[in-house]
């Protein structure tokens, strides 16, 4: 059923966000955000502000952020934009979130290609470790969400935490992710096997081998 | 001017039209859903598809193209046919089958398109998607399952009644039509969201489940719930008025008619005055007709010529009429429409008219407002200003601010200001080509006022031959009728009351007060028991306007004709009978036996009156006092409850409740 986005009760939500204002270091980015747009076209800063709301009451709360309507009604006021307008776009994107998160937001992708190569593994190291898809861990930790396609298919499968990505996930590193995040430490993001930077071949180069340190004309091999 | 041509027919389309308008004016049935004439083009429901050459070789959404030189346009080859039967299934996917149960059934577009350009039969197996109602208000019901994502109403809101407060949140197969946070859609225009929606996603509250289209008569009226004369169709099944609806006209209310036009018709089911009565020694008693036509004869015995009528807002000109030749021939002129002591000066029609015309204030270039709330006065009229600024317009005000829909520059609510202007709005009015002024009932009841509104008409040459800038915006529907057959006294209610009348004939006339006629016999024609009732020594009960045939003048002038549509309750009568069979008791007959006779005699009185369409009064205003003195004010406290009828309607009761006063309710809940 296509329900009303599942935000927390609205007079809670004013009462505790109803006197939110961007910090001195934000009010500036924000200012910098908007004067990038031309004159009588500042609605166009919506998208960069909420995110930069949502970022600021992330370190308010020590967790990834989210969306109060009374911070999305201040970015709208802030661009002399109808509420409905900046609702619309906030409830559009998955990024922003309209209901508290934890400390992690854990994204796992379950598309196709990142299904074939094992996300499985990585929902079930998540739920082995107290996720629940939708739902935050009671010591507030970690939110679990499965999302669709985030373009990482050549080093599938990946979850997406806060900010960084990681790539070529077995059912131990994931574990072993989800564990240093507990703990407070930082994991390496980007891809889990050792040596490989980006997407590139596993092991070294399994095509075109002959250009790899030189140009190599391949037209006379066709 | 394109030339094109439509399945082989070729044919000039204006410059700047659509594929669709140009099928259109070829004469070929476009299916469509989110197009509408007078909304933006949004293109997202597809079902206008057509093969246009040159172009690629695939169907185009007709609505968004624009028509070009040497197009060819084809509507009924086999590939628009699959296209559409293509875009009518997916859009029927998700739309629940409950067309038995659902109020739009048979007046829909998505079942008659459907039935025309659909397949026969479905190949969907799987759940279809529901969606949680929304609440938007006393007004819209809301069945949202239904919705096909047309944002008819989305755009209607944000365009024309420039409340936006209803969006699309969510995207993809969660999208959702809903209001800002589920809460009222706070405008006096939202009822038309209800016929703009192509299927039965918004629906009317008060009609839910009342009626099917199909057995209702339909008649067509004009509206008097304000000055516009909104040009309505009343569909009745027996004596009960169900539902009103807006007609098209482009001239007076476009397509749109406002909240209080179209629910305030259950009024006319409560507090009727459907029997005679009479006080008796203080009481009102149920009388006869004979009775109450003798008592007010023994009262107009003693009374002679000491007589006088006052017409209330909402009565039509042949009881205004009738009224007054029946005083003329008691040998008195004592006539007044303007029931809350207004005394403008009234010399020349023109100079207390809308000249400008609805039509012709879009394309006004400054406009100030002068004490008039726009939006509660006349929200029909309001629209158009809203064109007029999007057109480029710049809008002053002076009054106490508040919200009107779109920009203002206020001036502050000091009448003095007409005296001397500040710089950037002469300025303004200096430079501009159609400057206008708009002046409302509340600025007319401030001393001074409409004399420096003529002067500042004179001083900024806006009055032309090719343009009238002067603009006075009444909001009861009698007031030009009434000013035209006389009604108005130079000192308006006070000079009624100075006169001392004996006998007074209160013509539907509520908002009188009553106090000032406390040794008078007060004899009320009219059909709610309101105050008018209240104070009444006799009541005689008569039509509402759905009741009676009746002229109506809205406030640019217009003179209308409104079609009776159902009989009135009881023993209730047509206005201008219940006045011919009083005339015999008096005896002074009346020289009309029936309605046509009635009109015609008004006719040859007033020939303005004779057909329907715009009076020109000439131009000759008045040399006023210009010396405006005191604080502007709005003289509409609750925009839902301006008279009799809407006062007596639980609808417009409600959205008063929820939609005005709000807060109240919360506070009363705590």
């Amino acid at each position: 059923m296509a329900d009303t986005p599942n935000t927390p009760d609205e007079a809670e939500m004013r009462a505790r966000w109803g006197g939110f204002a961007f910090t001195a270091v934000n009010a500036k980015q924000a200012k910098k955000v908007i004067a990038r747009y031309p004159e009588g076209r500042q609605r166009s800063a919506v998208m960069p502000l909420l995110d930069l709301a949502q970022r600021q009451v992330g370190e308010e709360t020590q967790t990834q952020g989210w969306l109060p309507v009374p911070v999305i009604e201040y970015v709208a006021e802030m661009l002399d934009m109808p509420f409905m307008r900046a609702y619309e776009v906030a409830t559009f994107y998955t990024m922003y979130n309209l209901a508290p998160v934890g400390r992690y937001h854990v994204q796992v992708c379950g598309t196709t290609p990142c299904m074939l190569r094992g996300s499985d593994d990585v929902m079930a190291a998540c739920k082995n470790k107290g996720m629940v898809k939708g739902k935050t861990t009671p010591d507030g930790m970690f939110t679990l969400t499965e999302v669709e396609c985030m373009g990482n298919c050549a080093t599938a499968p990946m979850f997406q935490i806060n900010d960084d990505n990681y790539e070529d996930l077995t059912y131990d590193s994931a574990s072993a992710i989800l564990e240093a995040l507990a703990k407070g430490e930082q994991p390496k993001p980007g891809s889990q096997i050792a040596g490989r930077q980006s997407s590139e071949p596993e092991g070294g180069p399994t095509v075109l081998k002959a250009m790899v340190d030189a140009n190599h004309d391949y037209r006379k091999e066709y | 001017m394109p030339k094109l041509t439509v399945d082989g027919v070729e044919l000039e389309v204006p410059q700047g039209a659509t594929v669709l308008q140009a099928a259109e004016l070829a004469g070929k049935e476009i299916p469509r859903f989110c197009y509408h004439e007078r909304l933006s083009i949004a293109g997202n429901c597809r079902m206008c598809l057509v093969e246009v050459k040159p172009g690629p070789p695939k169907p185009q959404a007709s609505c968004a193209l624009p028509a070009a030189e040497g197009q060819e346009i084809t509507t009924n080859s086999a590939m628009v046919k699959k296209a559409r039967e293509g875009v009518m299934e997916f859009l029927l996917i998700n739309h629940p089958l409950d067309c038995p149960i659902c109020d739009q059934g048979g007046e829909c577009d998505l079942q008659d398109q459907a039935m025309a350009y659909g397949r026969g039969g479905t190949r969907y197996e799987e759940n279809k998607r529901a969606v949680t109602e929304k609440y938007m208000g006393p007004i819209v019901k809301t069945i949202m399952t239904r919705c096909i994502h047309c944002t008819r109403c989305v755009r209607f809101a944000e365009e024309v009644a420039g409340v936006e407060d209803i969006g699309a949140i969510g995207r993809g197969e969660g999208m959702q039509i809903t209001s800002y946070l589920e809460g009222a859609v706070q405008s006096e225009l939202s009822g038309n969201v209800v016929d703009l929606c192509p299927v039965g996603a918004l629906t009317s509250k008060p009609y839910a489940f009342e009626a099917r289209p199909w057995e209702l008569k339909k008649t067509m009226g004009i509206d008097v719930m304000d000055a516009v004369g909104t040009n309505i169709r009343f569909d009745a099944r027996g004596r009960e008025v169900f539902r009103v609806l807006p007609r098209i006209n482009d001239d007076v209310n476009e397509e749109w008619a406002s909240d209080k036009t179209r629910y305030a018709v259950d009024g006319l089911l409560r507090r009727r005055l459907d029997k005679p009565y009479i006080r008796k020694s203080g009481k009102l008693v149920e009388a006869s007709w004979d009775e109450a036509f003798k008592a007010i004869a023994k009262q107009a015995k003693t009374a002679g010529d000491k007589v006088a009528a006052i017409a209330g807002d909402l009565v039509d000109c042949e009881t205004m009429f009738a009224a007054r030749e029946l005083l003329s021939k008691m040998g008195s002129s004592l006539l007044e429409g303007r029931q809350t002591g207004l005394a403008y000066d009234v010399t020349n029609v023109a100079a207390v008219n809308f000249n400008s015309g609805f039509n012709g204030i879009e394309n006004a270039d400054v406009i100030l407002l002068i004490g008039s709330n726009v939006r509660w006065e006349a929200p029909l009229v309001n629209t158009r200003i809203r064109k007029a600024i999007k057109n480029g317009a710049k809008v002053f005000a002076i009054g106490p601010e508040t919200d009107l829909t779109y920009k203002v520059e206020w001036l502050g609510d000091d009448a003095k200001i007409l005296k001397r202007l500040p710089k950037k709005l002469s300025d303004a009015l200096k430079d501009a080509e159609r400057p206008a002024v708009i002046v409302g009932g509340g600025a007319l009841a401030v001393e001074g006022v409409h004399g420096a509104a003529l002067k500042l008409a004179d001083k900024f040459n806006m009055v032309r031959d090719d343009w009238n800038g002067f603009n006075v915006l009444h909001f009861s529907a009698a007031r030009m009728g009434g000013l035209m057959l006389g009604y108005a006294q130079s000192g308006g209610m006070a000079d009624v009351v100075a006169a001392k009348p004996k006998l007074a004939f209160f013509l539907g006339a509520d908002e009188v007060d009553f106090g000032q006629f406390e040794d008078c016999y007060k004899v009320f024609i009219g059909h709610h028991g309101d105050k008018g009732a209240h104070a009444a020594d006799v009541i005689l009960p008569a039509a509402a306007y759905p009741e009676k045939n009746g002229t109506y003048v809205n406030l640019e002038g217009r003179v209308q004709f409104s079609d009776k549509a159902v009989f009135a309750p009881g023993d209730a009568r047509e206005d201008w009978s219940i006045l011919r069979a009083l005339s015999d008791v008096l005896g002074h007959t009346l020289p009309f036996d029936s309605f046509a006779q009635c009109r015609a005699a008004m006719v040859a009185a007033v020939p303005q009156l004779a057909e329907e369409g715009v009076v020109s009064f000439d131009w000759s205003p008045p040399k006023l006092s210009d010396k405006p003195e005191g604080t502007l004010a709005y003289p509409i406290k609750d925009f839902y409850l301006t008279n009799a009828i809407a006062r007596a309607s639980q609808t417009m009761q409600r959205c008063s409740a929820e939609l005005l006063h709000a807060d109240d309710m919360l506070e009363a809940a705590e």
